[in-house]
């Protein structure tokens, strides 16, 4: 098993997130971090607390309710020379910079000659459950994943978020940078060391021969979960976390899904036009149609995210139905199976610490 | 008092801008330029008296009609017309075209075509300047059409709330595209929309190269020692069609009416009217010449290697 993390704290993904942009400011004078509310009691649940006493109000500063404008303010900061990490506390506000992102960030290397760079990092965080309903649940990635000239990452635990913050702000592109709520309090051993977490290095997180299954950011866990439950039907699954998905490693997908012969991708998003299609479209014309390799994914249910307990279950695909559909992959002529509730219930239970 | 070393430069900026436009439109018709151009005929002036006051480490953000604020702020003439040409040479390397001009090296970052987008790019950069500490300013030119834009407001209030150095210039032409302004706005007094952000505005109506060249003088100076944003609406006038070469005054929307009284106060004739006629003389062969020398750099210079498709898609 690959393991990145020699040693290191116990450290909740919150704290090492905070670490990481924390070492990367003291680090690097130009680097400087805003968004609404960056500097309030809450201090996006944590992942900013004590940054501007640390930093002052010049490098870590609260903005108004103007995502288009803050967005080209980082653009403009980044084209003089600064290194911008911009917080939206939601993926659903950055809707609101879709201008500034896909016309101007993304292209302005590419269509001033290489005259500018826009090294800038948009953190925004995906929510889930608690009834975030409609417009605080989407996993919009994909949308940036579309346009050359971005970079998205959505690292799925805290020795990866802090790396791959590193790896953010000091990457000379936009860094469309995914945490998902529900990491936030996920611990793993991290490094106290400043360390960067490369993109487009898919991470394989646990070893077998029976299917490959791909987690997304916050589905990651999940199929480590579902991965734990398929045991008890005898199917050990290879499950990949890409973390990066924009470069996305392909090359280590496809091998474990030639080896395992079954490709299952499991994402944090709707599959319509999502990284889950780009990861099997990519495995398909790299020889996954030819050399027959079943392949299948999961979503979210094609339909907008209800705040109801009952809806928003049925919404999310969850260990079980992973393993489940997973289980059918390995087992097409059998019926269907689920895996033991009791022992699903306990899954939730499961920490995964990694090394991963 | 302008001294004649004032004059002849102003005169000089005015006219390049002016003859450099009307090559291209003459240029225009044989194919030759691979991109659509939005001329600033007419609009010479607002980039002008503006660029006159800044220094050559200040920096301008254009808009998509970004020819005359290019040049003003001494854009390289030669990398101006490879670009056109989509010439490998071009001061995008080929890879902006007419509306995504830059040039770094002289303080000009590139122009977009979606209207309003520069606007708090130029305040970004303004952050870093007032961060930088060393008195240099960023300004935003944008048209009557890109006020309309949501994040114009949200620009204005960022940069008066942090007091960065920045100036809002508005080179209202009154057309946004073909809908005219009377079609768009509730009142004209927009300046007095921006003052209420906290900045002070003005409006110069008749596009007065000096006196908008003194505004911005009066507005510039306190603002490189902390004094913040500030405004300059500047009524102008867009001679020839919104984009390409010609006119369009029999399509229905304008009047030509409208240009004749833009003409009697050309910038470029009542400059040339304060220059002896052989400084004048001058001046007109030497723009000339630089013109024709950048046109022939243009036409000479190698395409783009089909292998350079790519280069630039990321930062490396």
């Amino acid at each position: 098993m690959p393991t990145p993390n020699n040693g290191g704290r116990l450290l909740r993904y919150v704290d090492a997130l905070r670490e990481g942009i924390a070492q990367e400011m003291e680090r690097d004078p130009r680097v400087f971090l805003f968004g609404l509310d960056v500097d309030d009691h809450k201090g996006i649940q944590g992942s900013t607390t004590g940054l501007q006493q640390q930093f002052g109000t010049k490098r870590v500063f609260n903005t108004p309710l103007s995502e288009d404008a803050m967005t080209g303010v980082a653009i403009g900061a980044a084209m003089a020379g600064l290194r911008p990490v911009h917080v939206h506390i939601r993926m659903d506000f950055l809707m609101l910079c879709m201008n500034q992102i896909v016309n101007m960030a993304s292209k302005a290397h590419y269509m001033y000659g290489g005259a500018v760079r826009v090294p800038m990092v948009v953190r925004s965080m995906i929510g889930k459950s608690w009834g975030q309903g409609a417009q605080h649940s989407q996993g919009l990635y994909s949308m940036f994943m579309h346009v050359p000239g971005l970079k998205v990452v959505a690292p799925s635990n805290a020795h990866d978020v802090k790396g791959c913050m590193i790896a953010a702000i000091r990457d000379d592109n936009p860094v469309i940078f995914v945490e998902h709520r529900l990491l936030y309090p996920t611990e793993a051993y991290v490094p106290e060391k400043p360390y960067a977490v490369e993109f487009g290095k898919a991470r394989v997180c646990t070893h077998g021969d029976d299917i490959t299954i791909v987690g997304v950011s916050n589905m990651a866990v999940e199929c480590l979960r579902a991965q734990e439950l398929l045991r008890e039907a005898g199917i050990h699954a290879e499950v990949i976390d890409p973390i990066s998905l924009m470069p996305l490693d392909s090359a280590t997908i496809m091998e474990s899904a030639s080896r395992t012969r079954r490709l299952l991708v499991v994402d944090n998003a709707w599959t319509a036009c999502g990284a889950s299609a780009e990861i099997l479209a990519r495995v398909a014309e790299a020889g996954g149609a030819r050399e027959g390799i079943a392949m299948a994914r999961m979503g979210f249910a094609p339909t907008t995210c209800p705040p109801s307990p009952p809806l928003e279950r049925e919404f999310y695909p969850n260990p079980v139905t992973i393993a489940s559909r997973a289980y059918a992959m390995v087992h097409p002529d059998a019926p269907p199976w689920m895996p033991d509730p009791e022992h699903a219930a306990l899954s939730y239970q499961l920490q995964f610490r990694g090394p991963f | 008092m302008l001294h004649p070393q004032d004059s002849e430069r102003i005169y000089r900026s005015l006219r390049l801008i002016r003859r450099v436009e009307e090559e291209i439109a003459r240029i225009y018709p044989t194919d030759k330029i691979k991109s659509p151009v939005h001329l600033s005929i007419g609009q010479e002036a607002v980039a002008v008296g503006v660029c006159d006051v800044l220094k050559p480490d200040d920096v301008v953000a254009p808009t998509y009609r970004s020819h005359a604020a290019y040049l003003a702020k001494g854009g390289d003439l030669n990398a101006m017309f490879a670009e056109l040409y989509g010439k490998g040479s071009g001061c995008s390397h080929g890879k902006g075209g007419s509306m995504h001009m830059i040039d770094m090296n002289h303080g000009i970052l590139g122009a977009s075509a979606v209207v309003g987008t520069t606007i708090p790019i130029a305040v970004g950069y303004s952050l870093a300047l007032e961060r930088e500490g060393k008195g240099r300013v960023a300004v935003a030119f944008f048209g009557d059409g890109g006020t309309e834009e949501g994040v114009f407001y949200e620009s204005l209030n960022f940069a008066a709330l942090h007091r960065l150095p920045v100036l809002f210039v508005c080179e209202n032409n009154s057309y946004a595209i073909h809908t005219p302004i009377e079609k768009r706005w509730a009142t004209r007094r927009l300046c007095e929309r921006v003052e209420t952000f906290g900045m002070p505005a003005r409006l110069i109506e008749d596009s007065d190269v000096l006196e908008i060249r003194r505004q911005v003088a009066e507005f510039i100076d306190p603002m490189r020692s902390g004094g913040g944003p500030a405004f300059l609406e500047c009524q102008t006038y867009r001679w020839r069609e919104h984009v390409g070469p010609g006119e369009d005054y029999d399509a229905g929307y304008r009047n030509r009416t409208e240009l004749e009284k833009w003409q009697n106060g050309d910038q470029v004739a009542v400059t040339a009217a304060l220059l002896k006629p052989e400084v004048r003389r001058r001046i007109d062969g030497e723009i000339e010449t630089s013109i024709a020398a950048a046109i022939d750099f243009a036409e000479s210079a190698d395409w783009p290697r089909p292998e350079e498709l790519l280069t630039n898609a990321y930062a490396e």
